[in-house]
Order: structure tokens, then C-alpha cells, then sequence
């Protein structure tokens, strides 16, 4: 299958897991800024989890289909169409050659979706990931988000592809991402460089996602963090969801496309899942965040990787179920009713099959 | 405990920091290389990579593969092994440059701005081996320590839009090489013809952190000579080896 790029959207790129295993050469890690999504999405189409998708942002695209597969969009609905018809996002769907698929729009107030593919994003690797690393200008599609006569190709689908379809991910087996949930974050590396005042304003206060938030950082507003002794250090690692706090006192959460290093004091940093939550946030939306230890984040991160697992089964079972075919097929009603408006006049339709 | 010794701090759910000191110090940056260099002989499962900085090293690790108590442990061990006398590394590149002209439009602002000829900046540039702490803030930049401090030049007032790949400059007591092309403010001196950094070759960068450099001047014939093999991924980075490595 072939997707036909006929208008990009905002910013829609390449996205996987990210290219791990080179920030000792200041290479950023880039991928999806929401990877719950992009798993799930990617299970749901039979794919390896980490399987290349495009990560759509806020206004989506509009892609013509050649040849036929399935496809997903987990993570925000964006008002997913197939030739003008609506679809839901969390399903997987079949699309045929000459299919047009396009977005209406955000409707649960999240940002970002992942279409996934079966077979995956074919664009060629580089250093280990399809990503898109926009600052770069690597990975992806010639290291930039798509435009308007792009092709992409996709890779071999998985071949009972077609008994995948109508899989809808149970609701249970979705991230939560709840607008009033805080934000998990494991104090340091340097908690101990900001005064307990500063510990408790940040830990207490409200922030707002101010309109500095792109894929490299998320910049909040809010009540300024103390340090105990200035905001600078000799420079350190950067990891993914590091909360730095430059020396105005407004944090900045680090996202996929940050650089490796960076000299401010970083008072927490976010878990996985809280990062990929932050990522479906828009400026203006405010934030709590919220301490854990990092045992308790670990445990947090099984448990995510077992709803994968669990999400994974269900496919399986609904792939494997004899019963299923029946079960979709639904009895042409052979009566009911409905409103008709003729002219400014509303009529009350009985209708019955003769 | 001791102010010095070093700290395993957790970042998030997936990295622990091992921080050794908040300072550049060759002695704080061999023991981030020491350790890992010991974790990279001893990996414990589930470890995604490691990430050296001036001062600490970043262990990042899939939380559901990595036993956290077992990564701590083999941690503290690497930490213990650490000898008294730390050896820093004792691999030393040399990184041929074409000084001055269109290939350094600043060398001749330095040499005034210290009073000396543009030969002798060149032969001070060349004295000293540099080490590199650590590479970050672009692919490939390098983070290096120990230029001749006598040849330290500000900044440029304003900053260039386009520096070319393999630019070498000089900004404060700083020295380095332009990975890539971008903007920057250093006052160049000099251009390699190597490739420092490739996103299609492995390794990407010709760099790493806890090797020690070296810059030989070389005469434009020479420059275009190394560049032509450079760009076919024909030149073999000279290496040597630096003294006893110890400090």
C-alpha cells in the first residue's frame, strides 16, 4: 500500500520509538512525543509496537490510498474520514485503493494522533529509526514533515490483516489522559540545588502550557522556582521529561526532540507515560505536577507494558474468533423511523419493509 | 560523605545519573569515562545506552527489562573499581587543518588581536593537545578542554548565518569543530577536510568523548588531497598514542 500525500496538515512526520543509542554523539533520540499512542496503534494493526507511523498534529492531512490495507489512529481523535465518512480513532479499519483519508479536526481536546499502518512507515532507516528529526533534517521523509505530493511507501503487511479489522482497543486498555490528572515526576537530579520554597512552588502550584511548546521542550508559566544558588551547572545529560528551570524560574519539560545536554538545573523529571500525557496538551492548558519515587515510576512502567501485552492479546482473540464474522454482521432492519425536513416542514417517518 | 564522591541520582523512570562534580576538571571527566568504560564491559540487561558528559554519566534503561537493584549494584562496583589513579585516555587524533585565507577568514583579526604573527597563533593553536569531554549540542560537536589560553579570542560581535562543516575556531578560551553547517559566533581560523560527522557512516562521528586531539596544519594541496579521500570515506583517522595515560 501506498499513502499519497494530497495536503500535509499542520505537522505531520514520520514517527517510532526514536533513535536510542547515539546521544553519546549528541545525536537527539527525536520519535513519537506520545509513544502509549503510538504502541497501541501499532498493535492494533498487527505491527511491532515501535513500527513507524505518522504522528499527526492538531490539523491532519489529507492522503489518498493506492492499493488497499488497514490502518488505525490511536491517541487524539482528530476527526479521522475515509472518503468523507467519519471513522473512530481506537479501530482498526480496512481502506481500499483510491480511498481519500482525511481530519475534520481535534474533538477530545487532545493534539496528536498516531495513523499507523499495517506493515509500518516504509521510509529508509537511519541510525537504527525512521524518525524524523526535524532540527537535523534527518530521518523520516528527507528529514522534514510531510507536503503536499509526497509519497510513502509501507512495508509488508501482516497477512490476516483483513481479520484484524473492527478491532476497537477497549476502553479500559487506552491511556488516561485525563485533563485534571497531575503529572508524575521523580525528583532530581539536582532537587538539591533549589530551596524547599522552589521544591514546594513547583510541586504545588498550577503551570500553563505557555505557547513555547514544540516537539524539542514544552516551556511553562507559572509561579517562579527558587534555586538555592543560581541555575547553572557544568553541563549534564538531558533525559526525556528532564524538568529544567533556567535561571527566570519557569520550568521547561524536555521532550523528543531535545539536545543531549544542557546546563541548567533540572529539579525532576517527568515518567515516560506523564511525557507522552504533556504531549497531547496545548498552550493555554494548564498543568499540575505531581512527586513520585522512582521505584513507584518503575512500577507504573510495568504496568503500562502489560496493558500493551493485554491489548495484544485481545487482538490475537479477536483475530483467532470463529464466532466473529457473525457477530459483525448486522440484520438490515426491516422497520423503524426517522425526521424528514421538506421545505422548512418537519415530517415523522414510519416506515415498515412490505 | 565526602563532597567528592560521586552520587547516583535517579532521573525519572528509565535513567540514573552517576555525577562525579559540578567542574570541568580532567580528573572528574576520566572518571566518567573510567566508569563507563566499566559498564561497557560488564552491561547488565536492559540498559539502552550511556551518555557521558563533562561531569556525569547518564544510564538509560528499559524499566521492564532492568532489574533497578542489580543496575545500582553493578554501579557502586564500577564506581569502586575506579582506581586512585584515574588513567584518562591515552588515544590522541590528529586532525589535519587548513589554516587561514577562505578557510579561516578570522586568523588574521586574532593574530592582531594578540600582537602576534598569524604563523605563531597557527603554532600556538597546534602546542597543545585538546581533550574532548564530551560530544553534545549538535551531532558530532565536541566539547574540547586545553588550548593554549594565550590565543583566547572573544566571540564574534555578530554571529555568522553559515559556517561551513569543519570549520575550526577559537570562542573564549574554547577551540572546536563545526559538525555541520550552522550559525555560530566563533572566530575561525582554520577548516579540516575530514568529515566529522556522517549520519550514514559507523561510527557517525569521527570524535569521542575521552579522546584526546591534536591539530596539524596543512598546506591547501594537501587539504584538497585529504578531503577528496575524506568524502569517499577513504582516510584513515590518524591515531597515536599520548604518554602513559595517566595523570
Amino acid at each position: 500500500m501506498k499513502l499519497l500525500v494530497r495536503s500535509p496538515g499542520i505537522l505531520t512526520t514520520v514517527q517510532d520509538l526514536g533513535r536510542w543509542g547515539h546521544q553519546a554523539i549528541g545525536m537527539p533520540v527525536a520519535g513519537a512525543m506520545d509513544p502509549m499512542a503510538l504502541r497501541r496503534g501499532n498493535i492494533m494493526v498487527h505491527n511491532d509496537p515501535g513500527a513507524a507511523a505518522l504522528e499527526i498534529t492538531v490539523v491532519g492531512p489529507k492522503l489518498a490510498v493506492q492499493g488497499s490495507g488497514i490502518v488505525a489512529l490511536a491517541g487524539g481523535d482528530l476527526g479521522m474520514t475515509v472518503n468523507g465518512t467519519d471513522v473512530q480513532p481506537w479501530t482498526t479499519h480496512a481502506v481500499e485503493d483510491g480511498d481519500v483519508i482525511s481530519f475534520s479536526g481535534m474533538k477530545d481536546g487532545l493534539c496528536r494522533g498516531y495513523l499507523c499502518v499495517s506493515g509500518g512507515i516504509d521510509v529508509p532507516p537511519l541510525m537504527g529509526s525512521r524518525s524524523t528529526y526535524l532540527r537535523g533534517k534527518i530521518g523520516g521523509l528527507q528529514g522534514r514533515a510531510l507536503k503536499a505530493g509526497d509519497e510513502l511507501d509501507t512495508g509488508s503487511p501482516y497477512i490476516l490483516r483483513e481479520r484484524c479489522v473492527g478491532f476497537v482497543c477497549p476502553e479500559d486498555l487506552r491511556p488516561d489522559y485525563s485533563p485534571s490528572r497531575p503529572m508524575d515526576v521523580v525528583p532530581g537530579p539536582q532537587d538539591d540545588l533549589f530551596t524547599d520554597e522552589g521544591i514546594k512552588t513547583f510541586l504545588s502550584e498550577e503551570y500553563v502550557v505557555s505557547a513555547a511548546a514544540d516537539r524539542m521542550g514544552y516551556r511553562m508559566e507559572g509561579p517562579t522556582i527558587e534555586h538555592v544558588d543560581g541555575a547553572d551547572i557544568v553541563s549534564d545529560a538531558i533525559c526525556l521529561g528532564a524538568v529544567q528551570v533556567p535561571g527566570h524560574g519557569q520550568p521547561i519539560v524536555m521532550m523528543a526532540d531535545r539536545q543531549t545536554t544542557g546546563g541548567y538545573t533540572k529539579i525532576a523529571v517527568l515518567t515516560a507515560n506523564s511525557v507522552a500525557r504533556l504531549a497531547q496538551r496545548l498552550p493555554g492548558q494548564p498543568v499540575r505536577f505531581s512527586a513520585m519515587s522512582q521505584d513507584q515510576a518503575i512500577i507504573e512502567a510495568r504496568e503500562e507494558r502489560g496493558r500493551l501485552e493485554s491489548l495484544r492479546l485481545a487482538l490475537e482473540s479477536w483475530i483467532a474468533d470463529p464466532t466473529k464474522d457473525e457477530k459483525e454482521r448486522v440484520e438490515p432492519a426491516t422497520e423503524g423511523q426517522c425526521r424528514i425536513t421538506v421545505d422548512g416542514e418537519t415530517y415523522e417517518v414510519q416506515w415498515e419493509k412490505i | 560523605m565526602k563532597e567528592t564522591e560521586p552520587r547516583i541520582r535517579p532521573a525519572g523512570d528509565s535513567c540514573l545519573v552517576v555525577d562525579f562534580g559540578n567542574a570541568i576538571a580532567l580528573e572528574i571527566n576520566a572518571k566518567v569515562q573510567a566508569l563507563r568504560s566499566s559498564l561497557e564491559a560488564r552491561p547488565v540487561p536492559g540498559i539502552m545506552e550511556l551518555m557521558p558528559t563533562y561531569r556525569s554519566l547518564a544510564v538509560y534503561f528499559d524499566p521492564v527489562e532492568t532489574d533497578l537493584e542489580r543496575l545500582r549494584a553493578v554501579i557502586s562496583a564500577g564506581i569502586g573499581s575506579i582506581d586512585e589513579q584515574v588513567e584518562i585516555g591515552s588515544k590522541e587524533a590528529v586532525i589535519p587543518v587548513c589554516y587561514g585565507g577562505e578557510y579561516g577568514p578570522d586568523l588574521e583579526s586574532v593574530a592582531i588581536h594578540h600582537g602576534i604573527s598569524e604563523e605563531e597563533v597557527i603554532r600556538r593553536h597546534c602546542s597543545n593537545s585538546c581533550y574532548c569531554y564530551m560530544l553534545g549540542f549538535t551531532p558530532g560537536f565536541s566539547y574540547l578542554g586545553g588550548m593554549d589560553e594565550s590565543i583566547a579570542t572573544p566571540r564574534l560581535e555578530t554571529p555568522r548565518e553559515l559556517i561551513p562543516a569543519g570549520s575550526v575556531g577559537i570562542a573564549g578560551k574554547q577551540t572546536g569543530i563545526y559538525p555541520i553547517d550552522s550559525p555560530g559566533g566563533w572566530q575561525l581560523i582554520g577548516r579540516t577536510p575530514l568529515v566529522m560527522y556522517d549520519p550514514t557512516r559507523e561510527p557517525a562521528t569521527l570524535l569521542d568523548a575521552g579522546l584526546w586531539i591534536r591539530f596539524r596544519p596543512v598546506g591547501e594541496d594537501e587539504y584538497l588531497d585529504i578531503r577528496e579521500k575524506a568524502v569517499k570515506n577513504a582516510y584513515e583517522l590518524e591515531i597515536v598514542e599520548k604518554g602513559d595515560g595517566t595523570l
